[in-house]
Order: C-alpha cells, then sequence, then structure tokens
C-alpha cells in the first residue's frame, strides 16, 4: 500500500514539492530521497506545498530537519505553504515553526525566494 | 449523570515492518472514534501510537522486520489505554530528554522527538522495561465529556 505521492514542480528557481498523504517512518524515505536528489543537483530554494499532506510523524519531520542546515549553508531554504491545521498542529508542538518559515499560500513563499535574490 | 463507559480490550498485533504503520494507526483511531474523542484528540492518539512503534521497529528492534509488536487497547470510564508491547533490545527512555531543537539542527536525532511528541499528546505515558522479557509503553488519554 502506497499512500504518498511527491510531486516536483519548477518555477522562478525554486523547486516546489507537492506533498500527498501520509508521511510517516514507512514513506519518509521516499522524501528523503527526494530531498536528497534536489541538494545533489544543487538546487537550494526548496518550496514544500503541504496541501494534500494528510499526515506526519516525527519520521517525516526528521527528514526537514535533515537538510535545512545544508540548504541555508548554499544560501537556499526550505519553506512550506498551505499547511493544513492538523499538520501545523505537530509542527508547533514540536517548536518548528521558530526554524522554518511556514506561509499560507504558495505565492507568499515564492515572493520572499524572489525577494532574496 | 455521567455516562460510565464499559471496559472493552482490544488487541493487535502485528510484524515490525512501517509498512504495518497505517493499520496500527487505523486500529487506533477506529476505537477512540468509538471512545468517544473529537477528531484532534484522534489524530493525536494515533500520532503517540505511530511514534512508539517506530520507535520499537527502530531502536528495540532494529529495523528487524520479522518481530512481534502487540497492541493492546483498554478502557475504564473516562481513560483510554494503549498498551504497546515488543520482546526487543531495552529502551532506556530517561535517556531521552526533550528535544532542543538548537541542539537537533547540529545533532540530528530523530529518536528523541518521537518521545517528545509522544509526552505532548498523551496524558501520560509510562515505561515498563525488560518486564518478563518483555518491554511495555503505557500511552493513556482521557476523555473529558
Amino acid at each position: 500500500m502506497n499512500d504518498f505521492k511527491i510531486k516536483i514542480r519548477e518555477q522562478s528557481d525554486v523547486q516546489i514539492i507537492d506533498l500527498k498523504g501520509y508521511l510517516d517512518a514507512h514513506t519518509a524515505s521516499e522524501f528523503e530521497q527526494t530531498m536528497q536528489k534536489l541538494i545533489n543537483e544543487k538546487k537550494f530554494n526548496i518550496l514544500v506545498n503541504c496541501k494534500n499532506l494528510s499526515y506526519i510523524s516525527s519520521a517525516g519531520l526528521g527528514v526537514f530537519m535533515a537538510y535545512i542546515e545544508e540548504v541555508r549553508k548554499y544560501k537556499g531554504d526550505i519553506k512550506l505553504a498551505n499547511m493544513p491545521p492538523k499538520i501545523y498542529n505537530v509542527f508547533d508542538i514540536l517548536g518548528f515553526p521558530l526554524i522554518y518559515e511556514i506561509y499560507n499560500n504558495e505565492e507568499e513563499a515564492l515572493k520572499k525566494f524572489l525577494k532574496k535574490s | 449523570m455521567k455516562h460510565q463507559k464499559d471496559k472493552i480490550v482490544k488487541y493487535l498485533k502485528i510484524q515490525s515492518r512501517t509498512e504495518n504503520l497505517s493499520k496500527v494507526r487505523k486500529f487506533v483511531s477506529d476505537a477512540a472514534k468509538k471512545f468517544g474523542f473529537d477528531e484532534d484528540e484522534i489524530n493525536h492518539i494515533a500520532l503517540a501510537v505511530d511514534e512508539a512503534c517506530t520507535n520499537i521497529i527502530r531502536h528495540a528492534y532494529e529495523n528487524q522486520g520479522d518481530k512481534i509488536i502487540e497492541i493492546h487497547l483498554l478502557t475504564s470510564n473516562n481513560s483510554f489505554e494503549v498498551r504497546i508491547i515488543d520482546y526487543g533490545k531495552p529502551f532506556e527512555p530517561e535517556k531521552i530528554r526533550k528535544p532542543d531543537l538548537k541542539h537537533h539542527l547540529e545533532r540530528y536525532n530523530k529518536g528523541g522527538l518521537g518521545m517528545f511528541l509522544m509526552r505532548s499528546l498523551m496524558d501520560k505515558v509510562e515505561y515498563q522495561i525488560n518486564k518478563n522479557n518483555h518491554n511495555e509503553v503505557r500511552l493513556i488519554k482521557k476523555l473529558n465529556k
């Protein structure tokens, strides 16, 4: 059973990752591979759209943690957008909003990337 | 008058593979819903149980997929308890403290996040380590109605 899907789009030099479904210890490796691939390709401006993300556990959150330092080292960032309340709730419990920029929608997050460059 | 709920006991046995986590979440969510928890509470319980099972798969069984995890549900009055049993390596929860995120970014440690989530999402988390050759985690949440 695979209840998790990842799509990547590119817009104005920003990689937009659409996450869909359940991000747990079973599916986190797929997300990890996607992030690793972008970083190998030196694509450090990453926007994760969580609109269709139904679930996240610490295994999924760990992937965000694993790459944030590296992308920032190369002047990029991982920003998040369209986070459903129940997903935000988990981020919030762990204090992630202090570390990650979370935007209401993709346009706002894209603007922040463009402002910087 | 306060409605007294009957004590029900349900049981699920899975093999220690992450592909079974969705089955565990469904099992626990269905029971929590039946017990009367609201959607947020159901999500919190399912996540806490997922974290406990993930820790067992990764740490107690070190990703060996042919081991057993038992999940027992016990309810009485307003208390909903999930007991999770494994026969793997004993786990020492006192070694894991609240994650310091700054520190985490320097030293990547996912295990501590799961533990912190469990404690935040449930009213009580108890460990019984190496009790008759098994480890037991008890996750308890009260129904406030």
